[in-house]
């Protein structure tokens, strides 16, 4: 019963690892970019349901109704007006811009906010259901939904309209996209407010579950990293196991080897599949 | 004379300091066969791109429909008609079949008849239908090919230009890829450019020709009346 409750505990808490990665996958596999900003992205969506919540005397979750479009928005006009303008130069410039835009963020966070702990709570923070002999928490299961709900809505959306169709087609060879009508800069935008409105998602989820710090960004771009290179770039299939795996491997390891399991496991990943799992 | 479909005026373009088209001039009427051909590193792929918005031109005009078109983006080119079978076909490899064609269709004009327009590249091509599931990456290369002939077909266009089609495939498939470009031809009143190494095979094909060394146009005519003698003389700059 112990081994159902960990493997449990652990797919429940990778939905969130997922759903971490989903906004860098998609920037690394269509944008072919590596945002280094993505974990001040994710701090900032926190933040933005942390005051929103209490504010507007509502659900943490509700938030998202505004994080969410308003995130979006702000990705796709970052991506079309600066770092689109940077990539003309090359990869490197855009890659300084995220960085720049990481520490611009991270200090802006910090005047803003100040540098103490924040959690996101709801009322039902630390209630757990019983099935059977396992103890579940609600919490977990809240986390769960909304990433499950977000990554089957996101690869629906790439599956089946025009503009996702669009959007996987530039991913694989941008010029060709454009020669069939596709302004690719405009799917590079969507892209990125994709990912942005991802981060706000996984910054409420991330909230919810742990105590953050304007500092945290760092963080979540490494296990973003892990994920997206684990479950093999550009795939959002992958990046949901690979968030899984993750997973397990903290609440197997707990707070003293979940890191080190985790990568170990990158290790062996980039060993045996240097493109990741679901790297083609 | 009519007005061209396709004009192309002084057009120069190149790379850095390196000018690999220089100063072209090309017409196209509606519904003709234009075969383009030269060496290699003649520069018949940058002008095509440049005519094509993927790359962009130093000097010099395209007018196209009555528009100038000289470096618009290629998204804003071939929603006006104009359409490139790119080198190779670069089909989109991850894709299905359909998804491939589907694309083709994204320019607001065509997606309005992708139905019908899906119909008919089915008929010129059977075995697309049959493929339609596949993931493109996985079909011959005689079959990319198709698959990316199907994909321009899908916007619609008034104008079509194939890049090196019959690069890597075998006579046999070359032979059916002609046939079938030839009957767009005729029953689309499209117009075709057509960029080719092999020299008789666009010859036979096409209406006028024009032959391109070092970034030039060295010799251009009617396809029917040129001999092989001044042919080979212009191709190799002899």
């Amino acid at each position: 019963m112990y081994f159902v409750q960990i493997l449990v505990n652990g797919i429940l808490l990778g939905s969130v690892y997922a759903l971490l990665g989903v906004g860098m996958t998609m920037i690394f596999g269509i944008v072919k970019l590596t945002n280094l900003a993505h974990g001040e992205f994710v701090v900032l969506g926190a933040y933005l349901s942390t005051v929103l919540a209490p504010m507007l005397g509502v659900d943490p979750v509700v938030t998202l109704i505004i994080t969410v479009p308003l995130m979006f928005l702000s990705g796709f006009l970052l991506q079309y007006f600066f770092i689109g303008k940077a990539m003309k130069k090359g990869a490197e410039p855009a890659l300084l811009v995220t960085f720049g835009l990481s520490i611009i963020l991270q200090d802006a966070m910090l005047m803003i906010f100040s540098a103490d702990a924040q959690h996101i709570v709801a009322s039902y923070s630390m209630s757990t259901i019983k099935i059977g002999e396992l103890e579940i928490s609600v919490l977990h299961l809240v986390l769960f939904a909304i990433s499950v709900v977000s990554i089957s809505t996101l690869t629906l959306f790439l599956r089946s309209t025009h503009t996702g169709r669009a959007i996987r087609a530039t991913a694989d060879d941008s010029d060709a996209a454009a020669l069939s009508g596709v302004n690719v800069n405009r799917v590079y935008a969507i892209a990125m407010g994709i990912a942005m409105a991802s981060a706000a998602v996984a910054g409420l989820c991330v909230g919810m579950k742990w105590t953050y710090y304007p500092s945290s960004g760092g963080g979540y771009l490494l296990i973003s990293f892990v994920v997206v290179v684990i479950g093999g770039m550009g795939s959002v299939p992958g990046t949901m196991i690979a968030g899984v795996l993750f997973g397990l491997a903290q609440v197997i390891g707990g707070a003293n080897y979940g890191l080190l399991i985790s990568y170990v496991m990158l290790l062996a990943v980039l060993v045996i599949k240097p493109k990741g799992i679901f790297g083609k | 004379m009519s007005e061209a479909l396709l004009d192309i005026e002084n057009l120069s373009a190149g790379y850095g300091d390196f000018s690999a088209v220089n100063e072209v001039n090309m017409k196209v009427e509606k519904g003709q066969i234009i075969s383009l051909i030269g060496l290699n590193g003649s520069g018949k792929t940058t002008l095509i791109n440049t005519v094509a918005g993927l790359h962009r031109s130093s000097s010099g005009r395209v007018r196209f429909k009555d528009s100038d078109i000289t470096n618009l983006s290629a998204e804003k080119i071939v929603s006006k008609g104009l359409s490139l079978v790119p080198q190779g076909g670069r089909c989109f490899n991850r894709m299905s079949v359909q998804d491939n064609l589907l694309m083709g269709s994204f320019p607001k004009a065509a997606r309005k008849k992708s139905k019908e327009t899906l119909c008919r590249v089915y008929e010129l091509f059977p075995d697309l239908k049959e493929m339609r599931k596949r993931p493109a990456g996985t079909l011959s290369g005689g079959q990319r090919q198709m698959a990316a002939i199907g994909r321009a077909l899908m916007a619609c266009p008034d104008c079509l230009i194939f890049d090196e089609i019959s690069l890597g495939l075998s006579p046999a498939v070359i032979k059916d890829i002609y046939r079938r470009i030839i009957k767009i031809n005729q029953e689309e009143n499209t117009s075709v450019i057509l960029i080719e190494q092999d020299t008789q095979r666009a010859l036979k094909a096409s209406d006028s020709f024009y032959i391109m060394l070092k970034g030039k146009i060295v010799l251009s005519g009617k396809s029917s009346e040129i001999d092989s003698e001044t042919l080979r003389k212009a191709y190799f700059g002899i």
